[in-house]
């Protein structure tokens, strides 16, 4: 099999399916909500085409600004948490055999894979007066009664380090996997604690790994818009929440297109920065 | 010795935090009476029963099953000539579409299913049900799209060149030699994509949030009414659901290769 170039129609024929789905269904789509961000809308109806800017003026409202700090100081919290703690615990996984690494994974990814819906009902049950885990407190005598957890600032924090920790271990999964482990190895012939080998030559080694995850994580963050709902108070809405809440309660979609533009900038630029950060690792 | 110790503790810590929440909403959802409590208070499996007799939680599972598996079928139909065409060809230039299908998976899901909300609208098919099939097939066509490489990328060359000396056209090749090899990639590809879209919300409910209920819009609209312990019932079903799934994953495939590491081999 020659690997060339294809020629003509019948050796391009493969791609035109995969082609046009995409272009129908993701380019043109996301075109039209960079579109309808710039329309007018009209009041009890939908929008019409229009170029106008003041759904981006809107931007420079404090709310705006509030729940925009909120948001990126939320995000890059549980990006440090989620990396702060899956990094260890990933170094450890990949020393693990084979059989416990598979199920770890199997584990990690079915926890990945629950609905935010799921995650955000099992832990406000989990922080609920009646069947919380303060009951377990009271059995134990370090509390004189029961009391709930949620609604709090807390409860969301844990909700979304619990939604991204397994994402975390699988973004740093395949570094950690296929890191030499003879440069450990030799830290340790030469004296050094395991500790000390890990802060001073994996941690090094992995900076790149480590600044990539951590941005990859934050914008994963970003993205969650209904565990804010569901263990925040109102004052903890996230933007992805208040995108949702523009498009479908407040039918403002110009402006919620507006916010989505921007959040997808911001989403953009973090992520060009996560691959550069990657690939400057592979070429050192 | 002593940093074993504090490492067992810590991976055990970190297991049982990981599962704590699950454990109180399967606790919960034996209670005998319409509470949440826990430790349960006596046992029924009657909130197990009701998922699948109630006419609305059922409506929502089988809707639910339904797009899953229609729209993991299509993304696997978007993606298999996609990374079969990046591996026969040289086309540079058709990276672009591999781009294509990686981006909705790493921008916050809320902007795919902003831009998914005006489309419909725009073409005047808001809220038609098919409408989710296809939104949600090409938000997770990135997983089979990445299996699929993966898949392409670990056949032998030289069983293709092979083939193809004796007389056997792209046709018979893939059908012959690189089906039966990536096939397991398939299946996790499709199998990936198929437990995203059954636990998928914000795309589906801002597609056909107001005329289909899937079974993440259902437990939500419901939360709202109050906490059952049917919800956690159901949450239980689909944490299991999940697990089999990744689990057989793991049994047919090559979990860690998928997810990144170098096969033993290599």
């Amino acid at each position: 099999m020659i690997r060339r170039a294809p020629r003509g129609l019948a050796e391009h024929a493969p791609i035109l399916f995969p082609a046009l789905m995409l272009v129908v269904f993701f380019v043109i789509p996301f075109s039209l909500m960079i579109a309808v961000s710039v329309f007018r809308r009209v009041p009890g109806g939908f929008y019409e085409p229009d170029l106008v800017f003041a759904n981006y003026e809107r931007f420079l409202t404090a709310f705006f600004g509030g729940v925009m700090s909120f948001s990126l100081g939320l995000a890059a919290l549980v990006a440090a948490l989620s990396v702060g703690i899956a990094f260890p615990f990933t170094y450890r996984l990949v020393k693990l055999s084979r059989g416990a690494q598979i199920r770890w994974l199997v584990f990690l990814l079915s926890i990945l894979s629950l609905s935010e819906v799921i995650i955000g009902f099992a832990w406000s049950t989990l922080l609920s007066r009646t069947a919380g885990i303060t009951n377990l407190f009271v059995a134990l005598g370090l509390m004189a009664e029961p009391q709930s957890l949620s609604p709090s600032f807390g409860a969301l924090l844990a909700g979304l380090v619990y939604q991204a920790f397994p994402y975390t271990v699988l973004v740093l999964y395949p570094a950690l996997a296929r890191l030499d482990p003879y440069l450990e190895e030799a830290a340790r012939t030469l004296g050094s604690s395991p500790l000390r080998a890990f802060f001073t030559v994996v941690v090094p080694a992995l900076r790149n790994t480590i600044v990539a995850t951590t941005i990859m994580v934050f914008v994963f963050a970003l993205g969650s818009y209904l565990l804010p709902q569901l263990l925040g108070r109102p004052q903890h809405w996230t933007l992805s929440v208040l995108i949702t809440d523009q498009a479908i309660y407040q039918s403002n979609m110009p402006f919620a297109a507006a916010m989505a533009v921007f959040l997808v900038l911001v989403s953009l630029a973090l992520v060009g920065l996560a691959l550069l950060a990657g690939r400057r690792e592979e070429t050192a | 010795m002593l940093m074993r110790t504090l490492n067992s503790l810590a991976a055990g810590l970190i297991a049982l935090v990981l599962s704590a929440p699950i454990l109180v909403v399967a606790g919960v959802s034996v209670n005998e009476k319409k509470a949440l409590t826990f430790p349960p208070q006596g046992f029924s499996l009657a909130w197990y029963a009701e998922v699948f007799t109630d006419p609305g939680w059922r409506g929502a599972l089988v809707t639910s099953l339904v797009v899953a598996t229609l729209s993991a079928a299509l993304a696997v139909l978007i993606a298999f000539p996609l990374a079969w065409f990046l591996w026969r060809w040289r086309a540079p230039w058709a990276r672009t579409f591999e781009v294509l299908g990686m981006t909705p998976f790493i921008l916050p899901p809320v902007i795919t299913a902003l831009g998914f909300l005006s489309f419909w609208a725009a073409v005047g098919e808001y809220g038609s049900p098919w409408t989710v099939v296809v939104s949600h097939a090409v938000f997770f066509v990135t997983l089979p799209l990445v299996t699929l490489s993966l898949g392409f990328g670990a056949v032998d060359r030289s069983y293709v060149e092979a083939a193809a000396t004796m007389g056997a056209d792209d046709r018979t090749v893939l059908r012959t030699v690189v089906m039966p090899l990536v096939r397991p990639y398939v299946i996790s590809g499709f199998a990936f994509a198929f437990v995203l879209s059954l636990n998928e919300y914000i795309v589906a409910y801002m597609v056909v949030g107001f005329t289909l209920e899937t079974l993440p819009i259902k437990i939500f609209n419901a939360l709202r009414y109050g906490y059952t312990p049917t919800m956690a019932a159901v949450t239980v079903l689909f944490v299991t659901l999940t697990a089999v799934v990744f689990g057989l994953i793991a049994w047919f495939g090559d979990l860690p290769r998928l997810l990144g590491a170098w096969a033993k081999n290599d």
